[in-house]
């Protein structure tokens, strides 16, 4: 089940985030309590250029002086502190969230590591894979995810969501049936600026996880979700594909249709789905992904999970449920449900 | 005679009860296991290989055929097996010959592999309703694509897709060469390869000019014999396929009798009639990797870089190895061929004991390539003893992009899987050119009945996977997580990339 939700302001003014807290307890009904979970963009202002690394630790001595290690072998720490929290009734603290600003030395690009992005992909994917007790779960610039098990409202109030002011949030309310009660295992998932709220199961997990793992991600997390996080990071910013594109990956049209286009339209399909194949989703799903640039909600080919959009303006919403847009603003307009795979995007005023 | 005679390995009898003696097992019998003798039809037990024409003709479902029950002094080591084949080797100081795929007794890993259904957290899907799409395209695809800028601003696809079959269905007709079998049966496979908008292979017999209005579904092979290739050749099929090696014998060549080269035979792959064909082990222009280079790209110039060039091997143990060296050549396929793999006639110690099974096979050289990133520069095809719809869905999970069928296409045509292929008789007109054997074989029924075996898996597969909430293809490709090992052990499961059932 579980209950999604996007929003964007197209020219930046930010948000704080009592507003999401609000729209996504009201999809309750779509949670089980299990997992919930916020992101935000533009909230670390002050270090903008710095890579805010979120970090569960299960202790803090050794898994934090690990980390510690590798982030001084990679770059420079330019400010570290607990993220700020209220202990909640309902919600059982099993890891202390940490967070780190973060900023590689420009002299270890080299080799496989070509750009500052790829330290931090390759930062992301040892912590997680190699230290037991510790998991960066958000690492991209100016934005942050907050997420914990519990309901919407207990996870935002532990985070203190109303404190941060962002110009891009996704929220999600989980109901689990792969890993519940791991915090890890809430959504969104995030890599470098690419973060993912996702309603479904994706039935081609395997061969997707196969995809990415050929290009040195390592899937981690016990859920299908963080392949999505993957799957834009590789196509999106590896490979340069333009958004559309990259939902047409994921999402493309069937062979019906290709075969119908005008010639150049049909090659261009037909090059898309022969070169990304194994990134081809299959399954239930509808798909909220942000990234600096602005937002994409989509669904599965067959549309098998709702996904409704709004605007109002220069704020686009999208959303599994009307009702949750609604409470975010009430003078929403334009509410339509989008095709299924037809990608729906929100980018920043040029 | 100090050895004596083994004893005969089937026992037929008649019902003289139920027998009309209109004596259609005497015509029909190509082995003359039947014989009149005034008015009784008698039996030669020994003569009988157990192909089942005569009790499939029978009208009056009159003959029994049963294994020929005879117990030697029970031995785990010295099984009857071991004890014929010393006796004939004793008797012959030859090779033994044997036909069709691998007969030892080893488990078969499918059986062992359990497909997955979706419930409740997420649909299945019902192909009656919905999209499910088995278009497969095989042949090389770029690792990523790239776009430029038009002077007028637009953004368009720069990227060249280079030459790929268009398959309907993942199920391909795999190589049996006219002269191994006869043109009736070509003939079928070729209608039926056409009509369910797939290819056949041509085999290392050449193309002969009744298959002309099929060439567009037609591989052409270029074996080491070279038999019947020329530039006419090459450019009629729609993709080229350079065979290395057989599962059914890896590492050594063939032998057409002279027996099969009639005189189409003799024309068709251009050696002297009723000479046998002997196909070297080796090719004999490569001895390393870089030569084969040489040949596909010679191959490729010869047909102007319009047609997919594919290399089939032998699934050996450093099968993942050499499929990344051919990933690396020109080459747009690797077809493997498991150790299960068929043949008209191999080294039965060939055909038992060389070569590994299809399934580690494929999941070895997929895995080899995803590792390398060579992936997407080679199709997958894999073959070797396919006999149904599971074992095509799972060797895709595995990681294929699609199966050469080649025992199941015969035995669609009658085969009933005798393994005396190599002795030119067969009564179902399949593995002979005995123009009376070859008669009884109809094109448009045989045809009717391959292309009834294709629309059934291709059904079949639909059905996995739309139980398995996939609509495409692509996203069965690969897909290890949904399969599951059932009684196999830890080494196998690692090599497989699968987990074990309940896992």
């Amino acid at each position: 089940m579980c209950g999604i939700i996007g929003f964007i302001d197209k020219t930046k003014s930010t948000m704080d985030g009592s507003k999401i807290k609000a729209a996504l307890s009201l999809m309750n009904e779509r949670g089980s309590g299990d997992g919930a979970g916020y992101v935000a963009y533009g909230i670390y202002p002050d270090y903008a250029d710095c890579y805010a690394l979120h970090v569960f630790f299960d202790n803090m001595v050794e898994p934090k002086t690990k980390v510690d290690e590798i982030l001084h072998r990679w770059g420079t720490v330019v400010h570290q502190e607990e993220i700020p929290t209220v202990e909640q009734p309902g919600l059982k603290r099993v890891h202390t969230p940490w967070r780190y600003f973060f900023k590689p030395f420009d002299d270890m690009i080299g080799g496989k590591v070509g750009s500052e992005k790829d330290i931090i992909k390759h930062i992301v994917m040892e912590v997680n894979s190699s230290i037991n007790g510790a998991l960066i779960f958000s690492s991209g610039k100016n934005m942050g995810v907050f997420k914990a098990s519990g309901w919407p409202e207990e996870v935002a109030d532990f985070y203190r969501i109303e404190d941060y002011e962002g110009y891009i949030w996704l929220a999600h309310n989980r109901y689990p049936t792969n890993s519940p009660g791991w915090w890890g295992g809430a959504h969104p998932f995030n890599l470098l600026d690419w973060s993912v709220v996702h309603n479904g199961e994706i039935t081609s997990y395997g061969t997707n996880q196969r995809y990415v793992e050929g290009y040195g991600y390592k899937c981690t997390l016990l859920t299908d979700t963080e392949v999505v996080a993957y799957l834009f990071d590789l196509l999106g910013r590896q490979h340069e594909l333009p958004t559309e594109t990259v939902v047409k990956a994921l999402a493309p049209p069937f062979w019906d249709e290709i075969d119908r286009m005008p010639p150049a339209e049909e090659e261009l399909h037909r090059a898309i789905r022969l070169t990304y194949g194994s990134a081809l989703m299959n399954g239930p799903f509808a798909i909220v992904v942000a990234s600096n640039e602005g937002i994409v909600g989509f669904t599965d080919r067959i549309k098998l999970r709702p996904l409704v959009v709004g605007e109002n303006g220069d704020k686009l919403y999208i959303s599994s449920e009307e009702s949750a847009m609604r409470v975010l603003d009430p003078e929403v307009k334009n509410v339509r449900t989008p095709r299924a795979g037809e990608p729906i995007i929100g980018r920043f005023n040029a | 005679m100090s050895l004596g005679s083994i004893p005969p390995k089937y026992k037929v009898s008649i019902d003289r009860e139920q027998c009309m003696d209109c004596g259609r097992c005497i015509e029909n019998c190509s082995y003359g296991t039947f014989r009149r003798e005034g008015d009784k039809i008698l039996i030669q037990s020994r003569k009988c290989t157990a192909c089942l024409r005569c009790v499939s003709m029978c009208p009056r479902d009159a003959i029994s055929l049963t294994e020929n029950p005879v117990d030697y002094r029970s031995h785990p080591l010295w099984t009857r097996e071991a004890r014929e084949d010393i006796i004939k080797q004793a008797r012959s100081g030859k090779i033994i010959l044997a036909g069709m795929g691998n007969a030892s007794n080893l488990p078969s890993i499918f059986d062992r592999l359990l497909l997955d259904a979706c419930q409740v957290t997420n649909p299945s899907i019902d192909p009656l309703r919905e999209p499910m799409e088995l278009r497969t395209y095989i042949g090389k695809k770029p690792s990523k694509l790239e776009f430029k800028k038009t002077e007028a601003g637009d953004v368009e696809l720069a990227t060249k897709l280079s030459p790929n079959l268009k398959l309907e269905t993942p199920i391909m007709i795999g190589h049996m060469s006219y002269g191994a079998i006869s043109l009736n049966a070509h003939l079928s496979m070729a209608k039926a390869a056409k009509e369910t908008g797939t290819f056949m292979g041509t085999g290392e017999g050449g193309l002969h000019r009744k298959l002309y209005p099929y060439q567009g579904n037609m591989i052409v092979q270029v074996a080491s014999g070279r038999f019947g290739v020329n530039v006419d050749y090459l450019e009629r099929g729609a993709a080229i396929e350079i065979k290395i090696g057989q599962g059914a014998k890896p590492g050594i060549g063939g032998h057409l009798p002279g027996e099969k080269v009639s005189a189409e035979v003799s024309r068709t792959r251009m050696i002297p009639l009723g000479s046998d064909a002997i196909s070297p082990a080796p090719h004999h222009d490569i001895y390393s990797i870089e030569d084969l280079v040489q040949l596909v790209r010679s191959l490729k110039e010869a047909t102007e870089w319009k047609k997919p060039v594919f290399v089939k091997i032998a699934a050996v143990h450093n099968v993942a190895a050499i499929a990344a060296g051919i990933a690396r050549s020109s080459a747009d396929a690797v077809v493997i061929d498991g150790s299960r793999g068929g043949t008209g006639a191999a080294p039965k110690v060939f055909r038992d004991h060389v070569g590994i099974p299809i399934e580690g096979a494929i999941a070895s050289v997929d895995q080899k390539l995803r590792e390398q990133g060579t992936r997407n520069e080679v199709s997958i095809i894999a073959s070797g003893g396919m006999r149904n719809s599971a074992d095509l869905a799972k060797s895709i999970a595995l990681g294929a992009d699609a199966v050469y069928i080649g025992t199941a296409a015969l035995i669609s045509m009658g085969c009933r899987v005798c393994g005396n292929c190599y002795r030119g008789l067969c009564p179902w007109g399949i593995a002979t050119q005995r123009q009376d054997l070859v008669d009884r074989l109809d094109p448009e029924q045989g045809a009717m009945q391959v292309s009834n075996l294709i629309h059934a898996w291709t059904l079949e597969l639909s059905e996995l996977m739309g139980a398995a909430g996939i609509n495409s293809i692509e996203s069965m490709r690969g897909n290890r997580d949904r399969l599951r090992g059932y009684m196999l052990d830890e080494g196998i499961l690692e090599v497989l990339d699968v987990k074990n059932a309940g896992a």
